[in-house]
């Protein structure tokens, strides 16, 4: 019902309400259109921006800043205890790693915890995913059993690994004293410590990339399949000249990723040992980069050169990338 | 009634987000997940005093916080524990260098408190200077190891650590050696290479699978915390590599390790605690605190088999200091609560049901100290025999990094001798870890 006087039809001109109205309704309207046209065109320019900017704004805060801070800290003789009280000291921190038996060491064990923990476990998924590439009862069963290592916490798998690898009371002691095998000290000598702390990393990462391996499997062609076999290939000769080479980009991206991966090790040592923690083993025997950067940081305190070694790592990081690319390349050309 | 399923089912929504959201703001913003703080006069104008704490420090179990609340019913108490030191520590000095999410009472552990003397001074309160702190009721030492060289007090001595030698009475007799305290304390008098005499000894007819004493690490934490002098002088130079001392110490300890008296498990990992469980070892270091750990990894048949003797030379292993930092919200009342709480006749009582060793000498002649006993001991009078050890305990400059030397002599020096290293590789190996790791 209306009861105010100016929503009632409203007296406009000789011939009737509406029609009066139109000219002067059409040009706020058009005014309102072009507003709103102005006003979506913004909207389509800036949106998108808005949208990705909370990964930005994060990145910038806990990516970028952290790194630029690490780069001014590396030039700087700094300690935990008194982060802002800095001392410049110039390249020092950098020029002293070439000198610094512990960090050759570290990456020396870096590269090959590295070496013995991927090409097993790239090897295996390989064997893994070609299995169950096949027709399996309960297939999903299976794909989820390989995923369950990777879910599993680095501390809670670690510490079982540390029960089994125990010298005087471990599983695995255990069970080679049955096969005449020695007494080893699984923790405290170089080789055996080192292939401890593979195996944790082979365990964890071996069912995931199987199923990458899967998923590129099931995307080969099955006519490439029937061809080789009309051709008498068997099921070996199909794998390694029809499986594999269709696979080359995911095998390359699985090594990337691995490699990546394997130069950052720091959870599966440094539980390996809780006693000595960081400093990986009495005499550093397993000790990574990764623990190396963590024990003068945070143990030591010295923020400083802990600065220095993250840097160091980050370009190592860089070389290994662009080797990995030039590799890649060459192996696209030639293929 | 759809609307109003809506609404109720939207309603409980906005409940769930509500709860989650405070839930994890109260948890950033009392940074220990502790429950939401009701402090600041709110409620009944009660002040919440929460302390942040490491390990079992047992006041709470010994009911120390309900007396207080009993004696000030305005206030209420809260603890924060973290289990480790090691996770405690980083977080405590993070949160002092940036003033931020400190509780009102902070504990620092004897190994951390030189660098927080000297390093985090500024941020603390002088506890010298409030009303009913009398320094003569700690032990000299124990006080310096808190003050700064302009004498400031950070923090006050809660308990320590007198350590004396608890062995096995039973395998001592099977082995040929006397089994009674007096007699045994005798053996290795004044000097730690009687010690490992003893060993020797021990060792011509001991019981098959066990050693003399528990880890290499155990004997040369031992020796060095009963000398004058360890790896800092009084100045505060680093000394450890030229003092003779810690030279002697380890050798012997290497000594020992070579000649197989000592086990050649770390301490306190878990190959140790199966030691103890299997009655590998017939000594131990051992301050009070160590019998609530041997008791808690043995089984039922070795309660009565101990016996506590004094160590060659008595020196100091663990103590913990209360600290109580400016940027605090009830710094006053912490203050007065931690005066109480570190009081003598409270040090007595947490003794009694937790065996923290008081640091208060006066606390020694006190009936909860002299009448104490221990399961794992028997009748042995504990509270005596410590606190005959507490007394002698030589006054002995702390560093800011004496645990990374220490660990150094031992985790990567001592215990590379039960391995087949020479000591002196071992040695070298240890000093090449420990300088790098002091060097800025």
């Amino acid at each position: 019902m209306a009861t105010r006087h100016d929503t009632a039809a409203p007296p406009v001109g000789e011939g009737g309400a509406a029609p009066a109205h139109s000219g002067a309704v059409s040009g706020a309207d058009a005014r309102r259109r072009a507003r709103l046209s102005r006003r979506w065109q913004r909207d389509i320019r800036w949106s998108p921006y808005a949208f990705v900017s909370p990964f930005f704004l994060l990145f910038l805060a806990f990516g970028l800043f952290p790194l630029i801070y690490t780069g001014w800290a590396s030039l700087h003789t700094v300690e935990l205890t008194a982060p802002t009280d800095m001392q410049w000291a110039g390249l020092h921190n950098y020029t002293r790693i070439f000198d610094d038996d512990f960090f050759w060491n570290a990456a020396k064990n870096t590269l090959t915890i590295g070496i013995i923990s991927t090409v097993p476990q790239l090897a295996m998924a390989m064997g893994l995913a070609h299995i169950l590439n096949y027709k399996l009862r309960a297939s999903t069963f299976f794909r989820v059993v390989m995923l369950a290592p990777y879910a599993t916490s680095i501390a809670a798998a670690s510490l079982v690994f540390v029960l089994l690898f125990g010298r005087d009371y471990g599983v695995i002691n255990w069970a080679l004293h049955f096969v005449g095998g020695g007494h080893i000290d699984w923790q405290n000598d170089k080789w055996p410590s080192q292939i401890a702390v593979s195996s944790i990393v082979v365990w964890r990462w071996t069912g995931y990339n199987a199923l990458i391996y899967l998923a590129a499997m099931q995307a080969v062609p099955q006519d490439l399949y029937e061809s080789a076999a009309l051709d008498g290939a068997n099921r070996w000769q199909q794998f390694f000249h029809v499986t594999l080479p269709q696979l080359r980009p995911t095998i390359l991206f699985t090594c990337v990723v691995s490699t990546i991966g394997a130069s950052q090790l720091f959870g599966e040592p440094l539980m390996f040992d809780a006693n000595k923690g960081a400093s990986g083993g009495a005499e550093h025997q397993f000790q990574t980069l990764g623990l190396y950067l963590y024990e003068q940081g945070w143990v030591n305190q010295h923020l400083g050169r802990a600065s220095a070694i993250a840097w160091t790592m980050f370009l190592i990081l860089i070389v290994i990338g662009i080797v990995n690319y030039v590799i890649s390349r060459r192996l696209r050309e030639s293929g | 009634m759809r609307t109003s399923i809506h609404r109720s089912r939207r309603l409980g929504a906005l409940a769930a987000v509500a709860a989650l959201t405070t839930g994890l703001l109260t948890g950033c913003a009392n940074d220990s997940g502790g429950k939401s703080d009701t402090s600041d006069g709110g409620g009944k104008g009660k002040t919440t005093i929460t302390l942040g704490l490491f390990g079992t420090m047992g006041f709470k179990e010994a009911g120390l916080y309900t007396d207080y609340e009993k004696l000030h019913p305005d206030v209420t108490i809260k603890e924060n524990v973290i289990e480790k030191n090691e996770n405690y520590y980083p977080a405590l000095v993070n949160h002092l260098t940036t003033n931020s999410g400190l509780q009102d009472v902070q504990a620092v552990e004897v190994g951390n408190i030189a660098e927080v003397v000297q390093t985090q001074a500024a941020k603390l309160e002088d506890l010298s200077k409030v009303t009913g702190v009398d320094k003569s009721n700690w032990l000299g030492w124990k006080w310096q190891q808190a003050t700064t060289k302009d004498g400031q007090t950070v923090g006050l001595g809660t308990d320590i650590g007198p350590m004396a030698i608890c062995y096995r009475k039973d395998l001592f007799k099977a082995a040929g050696l006397p089994a009674d305290r007096d007699q045994v304390s005798k053996l290795w008098a004044g000097d730690w290479s009687k010690l490992v005499a003893t060993g020797e000894q021990y060792k011509k007819k001991a019981p098959s699978g066990t050693t003399f004493m528990d880890s290499p690490g155990g004997l040369l934490n031992a020796i060095l915390s009963s000398q004058s002098q360890k790896f800092y002088d009084s100045s505060g130079k680093v000394i450890y590599k030229t003092n003779p001392a810690v030279k002697n110490a380890f050798d012997l300890t290497a000594k020992a390790a070579k000649d197989g008296l000592v086990q050649s498990q770390p301490q306190f990992q878990p190959g140790w605690d199966q030691l103890i469980s299997n009655s590998k070892f017939a000594s131990v270091a051992c301050p009070p605190w160590m019998l609530g750990y041997i008791k808690g990894k043995s089984k039922a048949d070795s309660a009565g088999q101990w016996d506590v003797a004094q160590a060659p030379q008595a020196g100091n292993w663990g103590g913990t200091f209360l600290t109580v930092p400016k940027s605090g919200k009830h710094v006053t009342e912490a203050e007065k609560f931690v005066t109480w709480l570190t009081a003598p006749a409270q040090q007595a009582k947490l003794f009694a049901v937790q065996g923290s060793f008081p640091s208060a000498p006066s606390a020694y002649t006190l009936s909860q100290v002299t009448g104490a006993k221990n399961e794992m001991t028997g009748d042995a009078p504990i509270g005596t025999i410590f606190a005959q050890a507490a007394k002698s305990i030589p006054l002995q400059p702390i560093g800011p990094k004496d645990q990374i030397i220490q660990q150094g002599l031992t985790d990567n020096g001592v215990i590379l001798v039960t391995k087949g290293k020479s000591a002196a590789d071992a040695w070298d190996t240890a000093t090449k870890t420990i300088d790098n790791n002091l060097e800025k």
